[in-house]
């Protein structure tokens, strides 16, 4: 249970800087999600923090530990992997047991704790078999047992879920946020997946090409997006382009769309992100922003209608509608969009 | 398979039901396993049978000597009682060598698989295997330039330091077990190198994460999970080993005189081929007891 800090790490691969001054703090107690597309260097960060491999420059630190030139096994660390990565010729108690084993735990005192361990991940009376005789749900609980057991100062875990199908993984889900409440232990997970990172996690990293471009809440990060990648990268946005004028930005069109955020000097270009469900089908309420737009696709997905609509000058944009009367428009009406202010972010880009 | 269905089709006729299965299955099976049982036959039985039934001879068949049925080859070890300590010596040959090829095998095999990728492991492979091609009877004899007296290993400490004696050890017990782990350490090297490239670099980290160092992740890790190589390597080392009269005879000179030199002599020298097959069969008895043993033990060390 200990602050986990990185600054300015950064670390190239013959001529690929895969991490860029990284600097960023995760708070005792907290369950941060690393996410990021596929190479922008997730695993990287996570390794390093672990020990397995050593930045180029910056520091780590582990509670008040510089633990930068610390090897893995001497920085206390829990590691959850993909491919569960337990030990095949050992029981499921000698799994457990491995790490108290090596801080000079046995016997007795390790089999009261292993039979806690697995108490924890509900697998209780499974230690005498052997990992192969466990479904795979099962041995990632016994995972994350063998890693908890040990106590360590930070759980780190590499898309420890994705191996599993989606029941089994929400279920662990569940399980993962439990323990990890339960324990208050600074927890480190990377993942692909947008809804576990916003659904697991009290805050959230987003990294870019090997840089963190915003951390923050998970409903700070979604509603209030500081670059076109991340509210791209997070959720879906429609991206309007303007000048500011006025307090306000004129889009090429002409349209004057008002934004709560703050904007640059008159006359700057400046890039407007508005997530597709905050957009209304005009009511004729008293929302500040309104387009015209005729509809060109509809999609039917159950309990949300998406519309892919086009403005007259040309400009897509998309909006998602609660299902609440059935397909009521269809392809080739033209409507009118509603939106406020507040949900009109500018972003950098 | 074309003629087959050709076949069938004539004997039940153009209009006959399909059936998919035209024949039994052990038919099958049977057609499919006779090629290796075939060869088997003859690359294994027939030549062990042979040597059997000789072992039984009371001399030569090609001799002049009237053949008769006997026991008295199998009575070799209370008849001449050196033999015993021949076979002794072989044996601790035998475990010398293989415990030898099995330490360094095992870690130049965890160098090979966990340490190296892409083109330097297919190199260092490649030169790990140089002994295998060349000739055995070369590789052997270049020993003794090296080890015999003012060789070159006298030269090299001479070199470093001009005016101690001579280290040679050639024709000794120690010359014969180098030359043997020379030659075998390749077996030992592949099936250890096998059995560790398909362990998860995950459960090495998971390990390395809970705290163990490498001779923990050694002796608790690697070494469980490859036993399978490092017992078939084991095999594949001691049983040739004990065998061996080659090495045995180069590198030993009047010290080795081993089983295998003794058997080889029965064929060679002595023409007492029944002599030597019922040596070979002691042996190979011997050496079944003690994997017998040995694996008896192992599984009950697993079981507990
Ligand atoms: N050992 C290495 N040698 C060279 N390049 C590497 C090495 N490890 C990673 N890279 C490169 O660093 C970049 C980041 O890799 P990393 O594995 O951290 O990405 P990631 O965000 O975890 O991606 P994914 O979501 O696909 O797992 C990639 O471009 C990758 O090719
Ligand atoms: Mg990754």
């Amino acid at each position: 249970m200990t602050n986990v800090k990185v600054d300015t790490v950064a670390k190239t691969y013959g001529s690929t800087k895969v991490l860029t001054d990284i600097s960023t703090e995760f708070v005792e107690g907290s369950f941060t999600s690393l996410l990021g597309p596929s190479g922008s260097g997730k695993t990287t960060l996570l390794r390093i923090i672990a020990g397995f491999i050593k930045p180029d420059e910056g520091v780590v630190m582990i509670g008040n530990n510089d633990v930068t030139n610390i090897p893995v096994w001497g920085r206390n660390i829990g590691m959850m992997f993909q491919s569960y990565a337990l030990f095949p010729h050992m029981t499921i108690a000698q799994n457990v047991a491995f790490g108290l084993e090596r801080r000079g735990i046995k016997g007795a005192a390790a089999r009261k704790e292993v039979d806690r361990a697995l108490e924890m991940v509900r697998l209780p009376g499974f230690a005498d078999r052997m990992p192969k005789q466990l479904s795979g749900g099962q041995q990632q609980r016994v995972a994350l047992a063998r890693a908890m057991v040990i106590k360590p100062s930070v759980l780190l875990l590499d898309e420890p879920l994705s191996a599993l199908d989606r029941r089994l993984r929400q279920e662990m889900q569940v399980e993962l946020l439990r323990i990890q409440r339960e324990s208050g232990l600074t927890t480190i997970f990377v993942t692909h997946d947008q809804e576990e990172a916003l659904t697991l996690a009290d805050t959230v990293a987003i990294l870019d090409k090997g840089r963190i471009v915003q951390t923050g809440k998970p409903a700070t990060v979604y509603e209030r997006p500081t670059t076109r990648f991340a509210a791209e990268f997070l959720g879906d946005s429609n991206f309007l382009e303007g000048k500011v004028e006025g307090g306000a930005v004129r889009l090429a069109s002409g349209t004057v769309v008002r934004t709560a955020s703050t904007l640059p000097a008159n006359g700057s270009d400046v890039t407007l992100a508005v997530r597709p469900e905050k957009m209304t089908i005009s009511s004729g309420g008293s929302h500040a922003n309104r387009l015209e737009a005729r509809i060109t696709t509809v999609i039917y997905a159950g309990p949300v209608l998406s519309y892919l609509l086009e403005t007259p000058d040309g400009m897509a944009v998309k909006l998602f509608a609660q299902n609440k009367d059935g397909v009521v428009l269809k392809q080739g009406d033209t409507i009118s969009l509603d939106w406020s202010p507040e949900h009109t972010i500018a972003v950098a880009s | 398979m074309r003629s087959d269905a050709v076949l069938n089709e004539a004997v039940r006729g153009p209009s006959g039901p399909r059936k998919h299965r035209m024949l039994p299955s052990w038919v099958a099976t049977t057609a499919l396993l006779l090629p290796t049982y075939a060869w088997l036959t003859l690359a294994v039985l027939l030549p062990l049978l042979t040597m059997f039934v000789f072992s039984f001879m009371s001399a030569t068949p090609m001799g002049k000597a009237p053949i008769t049925f006997t026991l008295k080859h199998y009575r070799a070890f209370i008849d001449q009682p050196y033999l015993l300590n021949i076979g002794w010596t072989s044996l601790v040959i035998g475990f010398w060598t293989t415990l030898l090829c099995a330490i360094f095998g095992f870690l130049a095999a965890v160098a090979l698989a966990r340490a190296t990728v892409g083109r330097m492991r297919e190199t260092l492979l490649i030169l790990i295997l140089l002994p295998f091609w060349t000739n055995g009877l070369v590789r052997v004899f270049s020993w003794t330039m090296v080890l015999r007296e003012n060789g070159f290993l006298d030269n090299v400490l001479h070199m470093v330091s001009a005016d101690t004696g001579s280290i040679s050890f050639l024709y000794t017990r120690y010359a014969i077990v180098l030359g043997l782990v020379h030659g075998y350490l390749p077996y030992m090297i592949l099936t250890c190198y096998i059995a560790l490239v398909t362990i998860d670099d995950a459960i090495i980290e998971a390990a390395a994460s809970l705290g163990a160092r490498w001779w923990t992740i050694l002796f608790r890790i690697l070494i469980p999970m490859a036993a399978p190589g490092l017992i078939s390597g084991a095999v594949l080392t001691f049983v040739p080993v004990i065998g061996s009269f080659m090495e045995p005879r180069i590198l030993g000179g009047k010290v080795g005189v081993t089983m295998g030199t003794v058997i080889e002599d029965q064929f060679t020298q002595a023409f007492n081929w029944p002599l030597g097959a019922a040596l070979s069969f002691t042996l190979l008895a011997v050496v079944l007891a003690i994997f017998a043993t040995f694996s008896g033990v192992l599984r009950r060390g697993a079981a507990a």
